[in-house]
Order: C-alpha cells, then structure tokens, then sequence
C-alpha cells in the first residue's frame, strides 16, 4: 500500500512539472540571451526594482552606468528576429507580462528597439 | 524671487554638498567598467553663447538637427513640440534685422522648477534643466511659467523614439541640451550642426573653457535678464 502511494505521489508531482513547464509557462523569445547582469530568478522577482532605482539616478544625477539601465536589458533580450522586446506576442517584455497580466508603462515613451537598430532604421 | 530665497537654497545646497563629500569614499566601490558611474558635478555649469551676428538669416540647421536628434516633427501647428525656433526681430526704428535660435535658456534660479507641484521640473547638478517624466503629471503650469515659451506638451501618442531620448504622450518636454550627448563628452546637436560655430557650448565654471574666455572679452546679454533668473543661454550682438 505505502508503495502504490509513493508511486502515484511521484506520477503527481510528474504530471505538474510537466504541466508547468508546458501549458502554464509564457513561450518568451529571451533575443541573445547569455548571461544575465543579475542572477536570473533574481532578476525575475526584481527587475522592476532595479530599473527604477537606475532611472532615478539616471535622469536627476547623470549616471550612465549601463549595468542596470532599460537600453542594456534591450541590447541582450530584443529579440533576434525583428530588434524589439515589445514588438509580438512572444517578445521578451510582453510574453511574461501578459501572462501575469501586469501593465507596463515604460515604451509608451521608451524604445523597446535595439539602439543598433534603431540607427540603422533611422539612417535610411 | 528675493535675494533671502536665494541665500536659503545657497545654503541648504550647501549642506547637501558637504553630505555628499561624506559619501563620496564610497563611490570608488562602483565598479568602473560599465559606462559612467559618478553622478554629475555641481562644479560644472554647461551653457551657450548663441553669436547672432554670425547667425545666418533663412538658416535653420540647428532646428533641423534638434528635431532629428530627438525625435522631433518639425511640425509648427499647436500641438507640435518644439525644443528650439529660429526667432527673426527687426528693430522698427533703425531697419536692423536679426536672426537667433530661442530654447530652454537653463536657468540658475528657474521659475518651471518653482511652479511644479511633482518636483518633476528639476536642475541637475550641472545646470541643465530637465523634466522628470516619471514624475510629470502633465499640468503644464512649468509652460506658463516659462518666460521664454521653451516648453512643449506632447499630445498624441509617440513611436519609435530615440532609445536616448524617452518622450511619451501626456507629459512636458523641452531642449535637454542634449544631455545623453553631454553626459558622453559630446556637444549638443545644435552646437555641432550649426555651420558657422555661432553656438559655443561649454563649461561657465571652469575660467579656461572656451566659452568663460569668450564671455569676458566679448559683450553678451541674457534675454530678459530683468527677472534675475540667470540664465545659461547667453547671447551676443544682440
């Protein structure tokens, strides 16, 4: 009986991280991707403290330092397809807060294009 | 503004200054190696000497690089920002016409700074006047309060700004004096585009910059230095 137990407990917590990893995570597109300025889970839980922490020292004190700031998470997680983190359902920004269903504000003024890009684009 | 404000702010300027003396050891733990970790010194003051003589009529260079460096129109209708606008006088007396740029003139003591109720119109440290669009509600009191008509309010939603130039719908913009150029040891755009160098930008605190060596020899005026707000902008010939 103990043993049938165990059985069917391992093939429970099977099926949810299965199901976790499958139809309940977003599908991101994370652009290059490589490693993070900050531990990833880390990042995920805090990211929003960070960048607001940076824009306040950025725009009152001009520190430009680019460890933190908006451009350098867009330089890595625009995606490789089209330069953007906002641009389509599975972009690095939308896809996760879509899933959690949190707004966010920032490119209704910031751009959400690779700089590089943007260049090019605005050179033609 | 009385002359008592004035000495009120000097002074508390003055402790925030010595608080941040106090702090300042700490800075060398930043790590150096990502762009420019020190905030921007009180030391400096960046300002403009705008020659109008050499300011050529029927030119609008410096417009034209504003608009495209940040993102700009060049639309003229009311609700169209402009940063910067080619301002022609005649003097009805004598006939003698004139031509200059007219911008954000980055005041010591700037009335936006005073009128807004966020703390959203800011001086930085180096002189530059800015607006704070996470904190800007969109009242538009700093607009009338400005004597020089610099500031713009952005009503229609924007795209595909300039990753160095945040603007959005809903808040106050004005000329940054190109400050994510400045903060990279660049000139603004105006400064750079204008072809005959009548912009000169520079350091007012530092005696051996351009600028101050220019400012002692040739006369200059400060538009509507009445009001005391001593202002960044400088013109000559005017």
């Amino acid at each position: 009986m103990l043993k049938l137990i165990a059985v069917m407990m391992a093939l429970c917590s099977c099926s949810i991280a299965n199901a976790a990893e499958n139809a309940f995570t977003p599908k991101i597109d994370i652009g290059k991707g490589g490693q993070c300025v900050e531990d990833p889970q880390w990042m995920r839980k805090n990211h929003m403290h960070v960048l607001k922490h940076q824009r306040d020292e950025t725009v009152h004190e001009g520190i430009r330092d680019d460890k933190h700031s908006l451009k350098n998470c867009i330089e890595c997680h625009a995606s490789t397809k089209d330069d953007s983190v906002i641009a389509r359902e599975d972009s690095f920004c939308v896809a996760c807060h879509r899933f959690e269903a949190v707004k966010i504000d920032c490119f209704e003024c910031h751009s959400g294009t690779r700089k590089s890009a943007w260049l090019q684009r605005s050179a033609k | 503004m009385s002359c008592i404000d004035i000495k009120r702010r000097d002074f508390l300027k003055t402790s925030v200054g010595a608080a941040a003396v106090a702090i300042a050891p700490g800075m060398l733990l930043f790590d150096m190696a990502h762009g420019k970790s020190e905030p921007v010194s009180g030391k400096v003051r960046w300002g403009m000497l705008i020659d109008t003589a050499n300011c050529a009529d029927g030119c609008d260079d410096c417009v034209t690089a504003c608009n495209k460096e940040n993102g700009l129109s060049g639309g003229l209708t009311a609700t169209d920002s402009q940063w910067i606008r080619k301002v022609e006088l005649k003097d009805m007396r004598t006939g003698r016409e004139l031509a200059l740029p007219m911008m954000c003139q980055h005041c010591e003591h700037p009335p936006c700074v005073d009128v807004c109720p966020t703390g959203a119109s800011f001086k930085r440290a180096d002189g530059i006047v800015l607006v704070d669009k996470h904190l800007c509600i969109g009242c538009r009191y700093c607009m009338m309060a400005c004597p020089y008509k610099a500031r713009s309010f952005v009503h229609e939603p924007l795209h595909d700004q300039n990753p160095d130039v945040p603007r959005g719908k809903g808040t106050v913009e004005s000329c940054t004096m190109c400050v994510h150029r400045v903060d990279n040891g660049q000139q603004p755009a105006c400064a750079e585009a204008c072809p005959n160098k009548s912009i000169l930008f520079g350091d007012l605190n530092d005696p051996e910059s351009e600028i101050s060596k220019k400012i002692r020899t040739v006369a200059s005026t400060q538009v509507r230095a009445d009001l005391g707000l001593n202002t960044g902008v400088r013109y000559q010939g005017l």
